[in-house]
């Protein structure tokens, strides 16, 4: 029974929110619409878990002495006080919680971010060199769309925003509606296995 | 010659660093002013808000966090800045944890440009978690999926909140998106279930993405990056910071292309000589 109860759980669950979308009665709407929220409320309590095991991870890590240790005790002691803040004098404009989030957490998030603009110079200094045709399709087409995308384009050239637009029209859609399409019948696919109980991996088992 | 070609193709990164860094802060100090024009996406999402009816109730659905702050923040203020000249009533959620708190700030400084009271004329339903699930909840019931504003006031006290029920009692939907859950899932989800007019803003690395879907018509119109940013604040008639980052972006795309082509030169001149050195 340890393999059967999950698979039937699955299958009643799956089969009746895929009939959901197709039967427009409302008793049947209702039912999902109470399921959606006992969802909601199981995926918050994610949350709980999630805290508890950072938790326990970085305290284990904090006792067997590793060279990060001090991270860890910085990051412990930050989910802590943010924690503390916000559920004793709340999160909105102008608390302790939002003094914090606006003037750290937003300008390190920003900050993570914005590296990315160097790494990526220097990645395509790197990764655009012509060696075959494919990469000369790939570099060239790359720099077009670069400099079409921005008002330097169009200074250079005034047409050259709207061939970059047929770019991403027409070529970009075609291949991008082709992979949205692969895309969309492998997780039906997918899908269909996990509620019939072909795929088994979201119940650890082989 | 070759020493200076060996010195081009082996660059050290710290180079591209420098001049990406003064590519990017210079035109901050100096701008260009480069004059641009407005594409077809942007023009549609600018459109369909212009064409809802003043008064009328829109979500707003802001799905991002900071680190997508310089391409989204400046749509979501312009949109605002758009919305509440029309005097629409503007719904916020949030479906990524930390987009709240920036939302709020964008809220009460376009709030208090346009005398808006909160509760009247606009709310910030805060976050939920549940990505798609949320989704499906609000086209049920949105006050049951969220029962209390962003400062915890319940939603049967809040004005706005009065006669809606579910993506019925909404004109249309404005999505700011940075990743997942984003435009694609309010597209899968709500457009296509509630047939609901929807448009979106994105970063420019996802809005590829979401061509295929405007050009079915399932996306009325769709901002991509800052560029998408500065063509809209271009339509609102404002000057903000998308607009102020262009000249920026600019200079340092040509940046990365003059990188790109000494790198070329210098990987076919060094083929070449190594190739007459073996003859």
């Amino acid at each position: 029974m340890r393999k059967e109860v999950p698979l039937i759980i699955t299958f009643l669950a799956g089969a009746f929110f895929i009939a959901d979308y197709f039967v427009p009665h409302t008793g049947f709407s209702h039912i999902a619409e109470t399921i959606n929220g006992w969802t909601i409320i199981v995926i918050t309590f994610a949350y709980v878990l999630g805290v508890a095991n950072v938790t326990r991870v970085n305290l284990d890590y904090i006792q067997r002495k590793g060279k990060d240790t001090p991270y860890k005790i910085i990051l412990l002691i930050c989910l802590l006080f943010m924690m503390t803040v916000g559920i004793v004098w709340g999160i909105a404009e102008g608390t302790i919680f939002d003094w914090f989030f606006i003037n750290i957490y937003v300008p390190m998030q920003s900050m993570m971010f914005a590296l990315l603009a160097f790494y990526i110079a220097s990645a395509a200094f790197r990764a655009f060199r012509i060696r075959s045709t494919q990469a000369a399709l790939l570099a060239i087409t790359a720099v077009l769309v670069m400099i079409g995308r921005v008002p330097i384009g169009e200074a250079i050239w005034k047409d050259f925003s709207n061939f970059a637009e047929w770019i991403m029209n027409v070529p970009q859609l075609a291949g991008k509606r082709a992979i949205l399409i692969g895309a969309a019948l492998g997780a039906i696919s997918t899908g269909l296995k996990v509620i019939v109980g072909l795929e088994r991996t979201h119940l650890g088992a082989d | 010659m070759k020493k200076l070609l060996e010195f081009i193709n082996n660059l050290d990164r710290r180079w591209i660093f420098l001049f990406i860094g003064l590519a990017v802060s210079l035109p901050l100090f100096f701008p260009l002013g480069i004059d641009f024009t407005v594409s077809h996406p942007v023009q549609g999402f600018y459109d369909t808000i212009e064409k809802v009816p003043n008064g009328s109730k829109i979500l707003m659905s802001c799905d991002y966090d900071p680190g997508s702050l310089p391409e989204l923040y400046p749509m979501t203020v312009a949109a605002l800045e758009q919305m509440f000249r029309k005097d629409l009533k503007v719904i916020v959620t949030c479906l990524w944890p930390a987009g709240p708190p920036v939302v709020e700030r964008a809220l009460n400084h376009m709030a208090f440009e346009y005398k808006k009271e909160k509760g009247i004329d606009f709310v910030n339903l805060g976050f939920k978690e549940g990505r798609e699930v949320v989704m499906v909840s609000m086209g049920a019931s949105i006050p049951n999926t969220f029962p209390t504003d962003y400062n915890g006031t319940p939603v049967t006290q809040i004005q706005i909140m009065q006669g809606v029920t579910n993506f019925k009692d909404l004109a249309m939907i404005v999505n700011i998106s940075a990743g997942y859950p984003g435009t694609k899932e309010w597209v899968q989800q709500v457009q296509a279930r509630y047939n609901i007019d929807l448009v979106s803003g994105c970063t420019a690395v996802s809005a590829p993405e979401f061509y295929p879907y405007y050009q079915t018509g399932q996306l009325k119109g769709l901002l991509g990056g800052m560029k998408g940013a500065a063509e809209y604040e271009k339509l609102v008639g404002v000057m903000g910071l998308g607009t102020r980052g262009m000249d920026a972006q600019s200079v340092s795309h040509l940046t990365v292309f003059f990188f790109i082509l000494i790198g070329n030169l210098a990987y076919f001149v060094l083929r070449a000589l190594k190739g007459k050195e073996v003859k």
